[in-house]
């Protein structure tokens, strides 16, 4: 039973909060009530842009249970404006080829679903090319 | 009878609302009616429309509603925390019960003191929400409430729907009349008993009754919604600037309209269908937002939706001077089909959960 699990995330994995340093003003996701920067504690919720760019990436054709519906998919590190890396999915790649460096933004989405659909759904976080406009 | 104090008809708040933000979406993926119409007929010939918006693999009703309202908050630019309801209208939620409302109420930063129940009139679950969440705010109960319509609809493969049935949708905030871009006049909604279309409880498609959907449907209460709003209100086609009709095909919402009295100007600027196809729930909120794309400060427009079963909600809108500033905030129809990509029948039979994998 992973649901108590997926709850207790579900603000970061919806919404990419995370936590600002109140001593060093460091960005920090995923939170973790520490500043890695200098040491502190660390508790104010901080609601990130959303916006990064590609720092790597990798594609998954032979995925982990509960991903298979969406092989192959891209999975990348993305350097998020604000400075913490985070792996995410990249979705609504089109025709546009993944390239290191690429602009990216948050989107919320269907993370994983159980074959049979007796489960819950659970959503988060991944990352698209920016719309242009 | 059902006439107000002032013997009117029309639904008006004793406080007065506009829409203070609005956002749409419409996924990446389109698939050409050419390719249903090969497939089904041996022909590319046919289709009622050029191409239809399709969801992807990782997309369902809650995630486009998620986007649509970050559109809507970032035009509204209030804080989600203000939000007195978080209300969904689709045909398609992606549970049957569990409410599409609390994960979108939770993603979009909205607080734990709102009302999250999920509509569902067919395609006008979305109005449906936009009128409660009109006598909510105008009542004084909240300040400001979040009205989506949004859906992944369902054609069964072969079906003439096939090839309109589509995703996507709006979401609008509704507010004070005081910070709206778009005041909101009057509300009258014409329902009856209409067995024109419908999905039995744990059926996967939807039947329906072929040109029983038509007169007796959607025209006889998309034409008696539209007819009384304008009667009430004293007004006549041509003092609207815009009128944007639900929209299950282009021939519809185009033939109500001239009934009506409107002009093609009048009608083109909300007619998406023919290049995102019916995103039913969303289909006449969806066209309202590519009106406000384009819309001046004090064109009248007039918004009547379509649901069937069967019902239709009707809409006066007046838009504010408030209308430039926000609507550079956020994408706009045209920057959502701009994002194009073309699938074949094949990627639309995996993508919409056609493929039978045992």
């Amino acid at each position: 039973m992973e649901n108590p699990r997926y709850w207790r995330l579900k603000k970061q994995r919806y919404g990419l909060v995370g936590e600002v340093c109140p001593h060093c003003n460091s960005k920090i996701f995923p939170p973790r009530d520490v500043c890695p920067e200098c040491g502190s504690e660390a508790r104010t919720e901080y609601a990130f842009s959303g916006k990064g760019k590609v720092y790597s990436y990798t594609v998954m054709r032979d995925a982990p249970a509960g991903y298979e519906q969406n092989a192959p998919y891209t999975v990348a590190i993305v350097a998020l404006d604000e400075g913490p890396m985070v792996t995410a999915q990249l979705t609504d790649l089109g025709e546009e080829p993944v390239q290191i460096g690429m602009p990216v933004e948050m989107v919320t989405r269907k993370l994983r679903e159980d074959v049979e659909k007796k489960g819950i759904l659970v959503y988060g976080y991944k990352f698209r090319p920016v719309m242009q406009g | 009878m059902t006439e107000n104090k002032s013997g009117s008809l029309l639904l008006h708040p004793d406080r007065s609302t506009g829409i203070i933000g609005y956002g749409a979406y419409i996924p990446r993926y389109r698939l050409p009616g050419s390719e249903v119409a090969q497939l089904w007929t041996g022909s590319p010939k046919g289709s009622p429309v050029k191409e239809k918006a399709v969801a992807g693999l990782d997309e369902d009703v809650i995630t486009m509603s998620i986007e649509a309202s970050r559109n809507a908050l970032a035009r509204a630019g209030i804080d989600p925390q203000e939000l007195r309801a978080v209300w969904v209208g689709s045909e398609s939620h992606p549970y049957a019960v569990k409410p599409s409302g609390t994960v979108v109420a939770e993603a979009i930063g909205a607080s734990n003191n709102i009302q999250a129940g999920d509509w569902e009139f067919a395609c006008k679950a979305g109005t449906e929400a936009m009128v409660a969440a009109i006598a909510l705010v105008g009542s004084g109960m909240g300040k400001y409430a979040l009205a989506i319509g949004m859906d992944t609809a369902q054609g069964k493969p072969g079906d003439a729907l096939e090839y309109t049935a589509s995703s996507g949708g709006a979401a609008f905030i509704i507010g004070p009349a005081d910070e709206a871009v778009v005041e909101i006049e009057a509300t009258y909604s014409y329902v009856s008993d209409t067995p024109d279309f419908w999905r039995r409880q744990e059926q996967k498609y939807p039947e329906h009754g072929q040109r029983f959907t038509g007169d007796p449907a959607y025209f006889k209460h998309i034409e008696s919604a539209g007819r009384v709003m304008m009667e009430e209100l004293g007004m006549k086609a041509s003092d609207f600037t815009y009128a944007v009709f639900h929209q299950p095909n282009p021939k519809f919402p185009m033939k109500a309209g001239k009934d009506l009295g409107f002009t093609e100007e009048q009608l083109l600027p909300g007619l998406l269908v023919p290049v995102i196809g019916n995103t039913y729930a969303g289909a006449s909120m969806i066209g309202l937002t590519a009106i406000l794309d384009i819309a001046k400060p004090g064109d009248r427009i007039l918004q009547v939706s379509y649901g069937s079963g069967a019902g239709s909600d009707a809409f006066y809108f007046v838009v504010t001077e408030r209308i430039a500033e926000r609507r550079a905030l956020a994408p706009s129809i045209a920057d959502y089909l701009a994002r194009r990509t073309e699938i074949n029948y094949a990627t639309y039979a995996r993508f919409r959960g056609k493929i039978d994998m045992g």
